[in-house]
């Protein structure tokens, strides 16, 4: 790769808008990056900063809104504004391919797989269905997809997340483009699939020859992939340089940040608290004279930072900095990790326990009920929960965390089993039979940010309605509380005139909570309370989460599939599979061996912005098998890289205590397994001998 | 000053902000008057609510005074702008007595089919299970049978007056709302903010009427529009087929019911109620797609 | 698919029975009128009770339904006091006139409406679009009575061109198919509106799916874009909705009918509701509702063949 080579992809000062009824919304103000033949560049930053927007310029698909108002796009050196209608049709697809998002939706429900790999070749080499037919087999086995012939007439709807992905994997690679553009392609896909896939990426790229331009608000994943990083905010770049440079010594104040708020699996909250961001993003119709990121950088300096637009510096080797105060910043360290948790083994008094829960939901298929399936969402889940600690439950889709956090709030009754909380069976205690006291006791934080507030209410009649209703508080009352609660969640009084669709996510959620807040409840169940917000505003949420506990001595129930999120926050941590507890235990136990299997197939996946911690990753095979099934033995065997032999199909597994508290469901002795791990991940993986079909998930 | 506050400043300006406008409502309905269909079909409307409303002085003559003198020649004339009917009775004052009628029975039935409707739709998304299956059957009875003859039967054997006009228009409009209340309300059962209400204690009405059903107004006003809309024509067809209000109250189908017949020797003593039932029928529905456009826009 | 069939064939007769039901209470609810309409408004009071009890009118509702029924089922339709022959010698024939005027305008309609609204909804708001949309929301929104007016006033007494009427009777003047025009011309206007509109919307979200983009980001030219992937998308709601215009083409158009005096089924309807022709009135109502039901079938089984996501 000589420096003369024509790069495949140039942005010249690349200016993007939008023209809005309310105005012009530049979205990129100039952008000039060059990505090298061959070459993975990364594009990093949160919601709104412009990256999409980036990749569909590239296709010149911007919609009648937009348009490239200034500076050049060049691929392959050639202006693709220049192009004409045939040129770009030739170019899309077969020079330049995309992946996008959301798989399911990126793929025609109602026509046969086979037949959309098959257009690609077919409408730029004009080959015969034939060899079409052909080279798209080829190409599904390539991204590993077993049974091919079987998947070709296959619809989209009956393929699981990670096996769509793959597909629009193959679409794209199929006419073996010169440039692939990646937006998000493992975002809304479970760890251990996100795992797979970013495998089958790096596998392909050197089979290839692709160029890629890899779009993602997740850093762990660009560093698994990409040469070089590209820092966004608002639309410009504001650092660009190799992963190691970027990731190991940030330059841009706004890099550093990022970094700074994002938990890894090194950090935990006794260690230090999460650094975030102040602030949000301005809106791109009213741009800023100077440095876009200046209102929430610590380093700005009125004057040289905000009055105008700052020109990129380059500093040594490849790794440019758009900060005029650069030279002048102190040295980055990485955030401290495990600072020496003494939590200790000590279990404290237990706030809410749960025995033998299980919950198995029916079916039904056909108006009079006949012939349905039962599912077994839970399965004998025995669990404690510490008063004033956190406990934290992790798990991919489909391992139950969610109907717990139902059957936990009310929402759904239990089918088996016991909940006692501290003294109270709730178990079978559905929300509208509990008493009012009852309620207020347990209360939770949602999702969606979107979805959590109505939208229909404002702020402060959402608040004063729950404290209305859980304490009985008159309106003036209710009224004087509501500031205060709003005011424990750092938000101003006036946001209770404010109307959802007023707010952003972080401060939604910050809403969500003070409403959560209202009853004084001794257990906050969160689920999954900052898996939709941007980084910078996880880390606010989080340390707000915290605060709140420690401050109420209020017991936390944390529902995620963020293991990172999950270290930091948690005392102590259960990880669920398909409806099990396959692992329990303080989190300085889980998160060292021994592990369950699983949870070591799931550490060794999450992607980590450390380019130094490049470890071997286990992948797993297939997708967990469908929940309806029937399982005898453990739920994990069909994909566990340990497996011993028929036992684990046959039997289930026994709970081993390790230490303490700490526990792990596996046939394999405790010591054997600490042997085992200590010697490595397992390098062989066992065939998946489930046909295709047994392996879809329902 | 919070954090948040500070930075809030920041924020998008609210597109939908128009300077001077005091109501909240008013201003949220403000991009209507960018949208062409939409100013056209409201300019209609307030034409025949106008002249309804008014038409105890608008009208020159009384809508069934036979003006005897009129009847050799009923075209219009200087004394009667739009001329006469067959019977001699001034077709202005009558289209807009006419107008009342319509006015009047329309709304009403419109309203009733909604509340009714929306009542429906809402129990049978919330509560789903066996009410669900219940109400969905019933309803689908309902849309299927073909309604014309259903007002046949009905207004034919007991007679059409105001009330059983209204009430069997409701009884037929309603299952349509209900199946869109129904589908939306089938979505946002399963929000967040539906659970959180749950969990604070909320009754099933409580959640049905204040949480689900004021996010549901969007779909519903562009669903009332047009239904005001097919209602007027149903009760302009109820009066060409002589099922509609008895005579002699002008009733726009009545008129064309009577006087199609002489076309071809006065063919303006039809054409003009016809041209005046189309004419409302159309502003509704451009007012339905200039509200369907702006809720797009958001 | 066998499953499908029964519970929809179970449906339609649970469907049968519930109305006819609901029918017959309705309109033979009180005795006493049917027998003073056999004899005339001249009758005592004495004579109209007299055959009442003679004509078993006195029995309770659930036994003469369950007598009803029965005849129905032996072919016995009953006898038309309007038209004063056997229900089944005049229903059927009705039934075949609209029937043919069903037949025809349902043969313009759906491709006409395609092809309206798929060239709309493909390029949203174009001046092709907009031009589309002005005229199906006028088309609509004229009632048929006016429009075969204003189509009339046109045709037949301005120009000439076609007959006012369309009696089917004796072609000396005016051939079957120039009297067919007018009353399939005001149909087809007034579907027409409702289809396209209904086409159209169906297109444009269609239009707005990821799907769509990966297809277009794939290289591949518009028209291929538009029939190999949107069309059979946008195509699943709306054909549902034409199939249930089979319904409105036989049973409602009773108005059109009206208009251009041809003897057609639902004109038969009012004339018998009108008369209070019990009879009449009962067979009629159901065989309406079993073509409403029939062609909901119809509607779900294309839904069903369309979209691969129902079939499971």
């Amino acid at each position: 790769m000589t420096d003369r080579e024509t790069p495949i992809l140039e942005f010249d000062g690349a200016r993007i808008s939008f023209f809005l009824r309310a105005g012009e919304a530049n979205v990129i103000p100039g952008l000039s990056f060059a990505i090298k033949p061959r070459e993975a560049l990364g594009l990093v930053g949160e919601s709104g900063c412009g990256k999409s927007t980036v990749a569909l310029a590239i296709m010149r698909y911007l919609g009648r809104a937009g348009r490239l108002t200034a500076g050049r796009i060049l691929f392959q050196g050639r202006d693709m504004a220049e192009l004409d209608a045939a040129g770009l049709r030739a170019v899309r697809g077969r020079r330049i391919a995309m992946i996008y998002q959301d798989p399911m939706s990126s793929l025609n429900p109602v026509m046969t797989i086979g037949r959309q790999l098959m257009e690609v070749p077919m409408i730029h080499e004009a080959i015969g269905a034939d060899e079409a037919r052909a080279r798209a087999l080829a190409m599904l086995g390539e991204v590993k997809l077993p049974d091919a012939a079987a998947i070709f007439e296959r619809y989209p709807h009956q393929l699981s997340g990670g096996q769509q992905q793959r597909i629009v994997i193959a679409m794209a690679l199929i006419a073996r483009p010169a440039l692939l553009i990646m937006d998000e392609p493992t975002t809304g896909l479970d760890v251990t699939v996100e795992a797979a896939v970013l495998d089958l990426v790096r596998e392909l790229r050197q089979r290839h020859e692709s160029a890629i331009l890899f779009i993602s608000h997740n850093l762990g994943t660009v560093a698994q992939i990409c040469d070089r990083v590209g820092v966004m905010y608002a639309g410009e770049l504001v650092e660009e340089g190799t992963v190691r440079n970027v990731f190991s010594a940030p330059r841009h104040p706004y890099t550093r940040g990022l970094l700074d708020c994002l938990p890894t699996l090194g950090r935990d909250k006794h260690s230090a608290a999460l650094r975030s961001i102040p602030g949000q993003v301005g809106s791109p119709l009213a741009r800023l004279p100077g440095c876009a990121f200046a209102p929430r950088c610590g380093f700005a300096e009125p004057g040289r930072c905000t009055t105008a637009p700052i020109a990129p510096r380059e500093l040594a080797a490849d790794h440019r900095v758009q900060c005029v105060r650069v030279a002048e910043l102190p040295e980055w360290r990485h955030p401290p990790g495990d600072g020496g948790d003494d939590r200790g083994e000590a279990t404290g008094p237990a706030a809410l326990t749960m025995r033998g829960l299980g919950k198995i939901y029916h079916q039904s298929q056909g108006v009079f009920g006949g012939g349905g399936r039962s599912i077994a969402a839970l399965r004998d889940v025995e669990l404690v929960a510490e008063r004033g600690r956190t406990l934290a439950i992790v798990g991919e889709s489909g391992c139950g965390k969610s109907t717990l956090a139902r059957i936990l709030s009310g929402l759904q009754s239990a089918s088996a089993g016991t909940v006692d909380l501290d003294g109270t069976a709730i178990g079978d205690l559905a929300i509208d039979r509990r008493t009012t006291a009852l309620k207020r006791r347990l209360q939770m934080v949602f999702q969606n940010p979107d979805s959590t507030l109505n939208p229909s209410h404002s702020v402060g009649y959402a608040i004063e309605r729950a404290l209305r209703r859980l304490k009985g508080l008159t309106a003036a009352q209710a009224r004087r509380q509501t500031g205060r609660l709003l005011d424990t969640v750092k938000l101003s009084g006036d946001f209770a005139r404010r109307r959802p669709h007023q707010l952003s996510g972080g401060q939604k959620q910050r809403v969500a909570i003070a409403r959560a807040l209202a009853g004084d409840p001794e257990i906050i169940l969160a689920d999954e309370p900052v898996s939709a917000l941007d980084v910078s505003v996880q880390a606010a949420i989080i340390n707000l989460l915290t605060e709140v506990q420690a401050a109420r001595g209020a017991t936390l129930v944390f529902i995620s599939h963020d293991l990172a999120v999950v270290r930091y926050l948690a005392d102590s941590v259960a990880v669920m599979y398909l409806g099990h507890v396959v692992e329990f235990g303080p989190a300085a136990a889980i998160f060292a061996p021994p592990w369950h299997p699983y949870t070591e197939a799931l550490l060794s996946a999450v992607p980590e912005p450390d380019p130094d911690a490049r470890r071997d990753r286990i992948v797993l095979d297939g997708a967990p098998p469908s929940a309806a099934a029937i399982q005898r033995g453990c739920p994990f065997a069909t994909r566990c890289p340990r497996k011993i032999g028929a036992i684990c199909d046959d039997t289930p597994p026994p709970e081993q205590l390790i230490a303490g508290t700490h526990r792990i469901a596996c046939h394999i002795p405790a010591a054997e397994l600490v042997a085992l791990q200590e010697a490595g991940p397992p390098s062989a993986r066992p065939a998946s001998t489930e046909p295709v079909d047994r392996v879809l998930a329902s | 000053m919070t954090v948040e506050g500070k930075i809030d400043l920041l924020a998008a300006p609210d597109r939908r902000a128009v300077p001077g406008i005091g109501f909240a409502w008013l201003r949220r309905l403000a991009p209507l008057l960018e949208s062409i269909p939409a100013m056209i079909g409201i300019a209609l409307i307030l034409f025949w609510v106008l002249g309804a409303a008014l038409a105890p002085w608008l009208a020159p003559y009384p809508p069934n005074a036979s003006d005897l003198k009129a009847l050799a020649h009923p075209t219009p004339s200087a004394a009667h702008w739009l001329g006469t009917d067959h019977l001699g009775r001034d077709i202005l004052s009558r289209v807009l007595w006419g107008a009342r009628t319509v006015l009047t029975v329309a709304p009403i039935a419109v309203l009733g089919a909604t509340a009714f409707g929306s009542l429906v739709g809402l129990c049978a998304g919330y509560y789903r299970g066996w009410i669900d299956l219940v109400i969905t059957r019933i309803s689908d009875i309902v849309l299927s049978f073909p309604v014309i003859i259903l007002y046949m039967i009905i207004l034919a054997m007991y007679g059409s007056s105001a009330i059983n006009i209204i009430a069997v228009i409701t009884l037929t409009k309603a299952p349509i709302i209900a199946r869109i209340v129904r589908g939306i309300t089938l979505e946002l059962r399963e929000r967040e903010y539906v659970a959180a209400a749950k969990m604070r204690g909320e009754s099933a009405l409580y959640i049905m009427l204040v949480e689900i059903l004021p996010n549901a107004r969007g779909p519903l006003i562009v669903e009332m529009c047009l239904r005001m809309g097919y209602t007027i024509i149903t009760i302009g067809v109820l009066g060409f087929l002589g099922i509609g209000l008895p005579p002699p109250d002008p009733d726009w189908g009545g008129m064309v019911k009577d006087t199609y017949g002489m076309m071809s020797v006065w063919p303006h003593m039809s054409l003009i109620p016809c041209a005046a039932i189309s004419s409302l029928v159309i502003g509704f529905n451009l007012l339905s797609i200039g509200l369907r456009e702006i809720g797009l826009r958001d | 698919m066998a499953r499908f069939f029964l519970k929809h064939l179970l449906f339609l007769c649970l469907t049968l029975l519930v109305v006819s039901f609901i029918v017959f209470v309705l309109t033979e609810f009180t005795p006493g009128d049917v027998a003073r309409k056999v004899l005339g408004a001249y009758a005592t009071q004495e004579q109209v009770a007299l055959l009442t009890t003679k004509m078993g009118l006195d029995r309770p509702v659930l036994v003469r339904y369950v007598e009803y029924v029965d005849h129905l089922a032996h072919g016995d339709l009953g006898y038309s006091t309007r038209f004063k022959v056997p229900v089944k010698d005049i229903i059927f024939d009705r039934l075949a006139n609209t029937g043919m005027l069903a037949a025809i305008a349902f043969a313009i309609i759906v491709p006409l409406s395609m092809l309206l609204g798929i060239a709309a909804g493909m390029r949203e708001s174009s001046r092709f679009d907009r031009a589309i949309m002005l005229f199906s929301t006028v088309t609509a929104s004229i009632p048929e009575f006016a429009m075969g007016v204003f189509l009339a006033s046109v045709f037949v007494v301005a120009l000439g061109w076609l007959p006012g009427t369309a009696t089917l009777t004796g072609g000396a003047r005016w051939s079957v198919a120039e009297q067919l025009v007018l009353p399939v011309a005001t149909i087809v206007l007034f579907d027409l509106g409702y289809l396209v509109s209904m086409i159209r919307a169906s297109m444009v979200e269609v239009m707005q799916r990821p799907y769509i983009r990966t297809a277009v980001l794939k290289g591949m030219p518009f028209r291929q874009v538009i029939v190999g992937h949107a069309l059979r998308n946008a195509m699943i709601n709306p054909v549902t909705v034409m199939l249930l215009q089979i319904n409105y083409l036989i049973t409602g158009v009773v108005v059109v009918e009206t208009v251009f005096a041809y003897p057609g089924f639902g004109r038969m309807m009012l004339e018998a509701a009108l008369y209070k022709d019990i009879a009449l009135i009962e067979v009629g109502a159901l065989v309406a509702v079993f073509v409403a039901v029939l062609t909901q079938i119809l509607g779900d089984l294309g839904y069903m063949m369309l979209d691969p996501r129902i079939r499971g």
